[in-house]
């Protein structure tokens, strides 16, 4: 195990002490944007380990169920509660990594710099960081310039930086290429197996089958069905999640 | 007129010390000038272009009206503090390079503070949810903002400085044009013009051209570079 892992590990152990953010228990969530409701009573409960896929059409709600997860939103109805916490206070225990990833104008090494310094961590774990993702090679390079698969990795890296107890994933590998996919599935599987909770949402079915410990199936803005993934691609329970595996379109 | 231009060139060539004293003078007033607006104007741009808080249009139209200051205004505002009888008169500061700094500095402070709060609010649009997500304070925003706009922000102090170094009216109110001590390139061009001596007049205007074209050139470059990198 590298430094920055049984540094990421040790710093779980002592997040332990603190009062847990799971399970995690979504209670009637309700967002509207004026009349429309893009999300429209979702509840579901997830256990404190493994890794969730979140699946469903474009507009089911799966990015903005992260964010409101995630406590950069605000539901407009409903509860989230992560242990006994509300998410808007323990956004600092759980790290989002976009769709797009936004780094900063600087090179690849000051990108992790920037947040060891801001978190209060361990600026020397910065080289181990780099190296768990594949990057120490670019450490010198400006960020911007990464191609898109080593961008998403720098901001794997920036998110494991933070030693998230939880890690939110936006199809973090739509528009990549098969080689960059399999190394972010990588990074992703090992942090589960240290123990970060992992909430993954996708449109790739091949990855949801290799990544998926549970999955949640959105559809209309309602969980349309949750459940392990031994059980759901073999024989999924609703309509709008069987139509999706066989390929349908799903609206 | 190709005589003057003669004559000028020759003083530029020469190093005339006369010459090279009001040269520096201008420049170390205006780059004092831009340097302390820059102090002053660029956290006011950052915590406007990050905050939300009532009245905030209302700042916006200040901060964009108050980039339009008249020199003369300001010049007669800061002669009315400076001077034996105003508030700030015991310092002895009418007719310094100081008091000239000031004025400058209250010249182009807000359009540091404008032109800057565009630019970061323009960056700030791409980092917000980043930034909400990784749990930054206000301030390690700022910071953030502000280092990552670097090369942008070269730009606005050359707006600032440009300002600074071909403005004639506050100056001249607030520092006399006293030969050898506050004799400035614009004040000494409209001194020279209404006294005849268009050599002089013209040999600073040369100048003050090149400087203008040198800054900018520096600047530029600095940006290509940056841009080369996805710095900017």
């Amino acid at each position: 195990m590298s430094d920055a892992m049984a540094m990421s590990t040790a710093n779980a152990a002592a997040g332990a002490q603190r009062s847990p953010i799971l399970p995690l228990s979504v209670r009637d969530l309700v967002l509207r944007f004026g009349d429309a409701a893009v999300l429209d009573g979702v509840s579901f409960d997830l256990g404190t380990s493994g890794c969730t896929m979140i699946m469903g059409p474009n507009g089911s709600g799966k990015s903005l169920l992260l964010k409101l997860l995630h406590g950069l939103m605000q539901p407009t109805e409903g509860q989230i509660l992560w242990g006994r916490h509300a998410a808007a206070d323990v956004t600092a225990r759980q790290a989002l990594v976009f769709q797009k990833p936004v780094l900063l104008r600087r090179s690849v090494a000051a990108n992790i710099d920037f947040v060891l310094q801001a978190r209060g961590k361990d600026r020397a774990r910065r080289d181990a960081l780099l190296d768990h993702v594949g990057l120490a090679h670019k450490a010198d390079q400006p960020a911007r310039l990464l191609s898109g698969g080593e961008a998403q990795r720098l901001a794997l890296a920036r998110a494991l930086a933070t030693d998230p107890e939880v890690m939110f994933l936006d199809e973090p590998t739509a528009s990549l290429d098969p080689a960059s996919v399999l190394a972010i599935e990588r990074i992703v599987s090992e942090a589960r197996d240290r123990g970060v909770r992992i909430l993954f949402v996708t449109h790739d079915m091949g990855q949801s089958r290799r990544m998926a410990d549970d999955v949640v199936f959105l559809h209309r803005g309602r969980v349309a069905e949750h459940s392990p993934a031994a059980e759901f691609f073999p024989e999924p329970r609703c309509a709008a999640a069987r139509e999706h595996l066989n390929g349908g379109i799903v609206v | 007129m190709g005589e003057a231009f003669a004559l000028a060139l020759g003083l530029v060539l020469s190093g005339d010390p006369d010459l090279a004293e009001i040269v520096l003078l201008s420049l170390r007033v205006s780059l004092t000038a831009t340097i302390l607006a820059c102090l002053i104007g660029l956290p006011i741009g950052a915590l406007v272009a990050i905050g939300r808080f009532r009245g905030r249009g209302t700042v916006l139209i200040v901060m964009n009206a108050l980039m339009g200051l008249p020199p003369v205004v300001v010049g007669l505002l800061v002669y009315l503090h400076l001077s034996r009888s105003g508030p700030l008169g015991f310092l002895g500061l009418l007719y310094t390079p100081t008091a000239m700094i000031i004025a400058q500095t209250i010249l182009i402070a807000p359009i540091v503070a404008a032109l800057s709060r565009q630019v970061l609010e323009d960056l700030h649009s791409e980092y917000a949810e980043q930034f909400r997500s990784l749990c930054l304070t206000r301030w390690q925003t700022v910071q953030a903002l502000l280092w990552d706009a670097r090369y942008s922000l070269l730009t606005v102090g050359l707006a600032g400085f440009g300002r600074a170094v071909a403005e004639v009216g506050a100056v001249i109110i607030v520092g006399g044009n006293i030969d050898h001590l506050t004799r400035v390139m614009t004040t000494a061009i409209a001194l020279e013009t209404s006294k005849g001596d268009l050599a002089l007049a013209l040999a600073l205007g040369i100048i003050l051209l090149v400087i203008a074209l040198g800054v900018n050139a520096a600047v530029q470059s600095v940006r290509m570079t940056a841009a080369r990198q996805a710095y900017v």
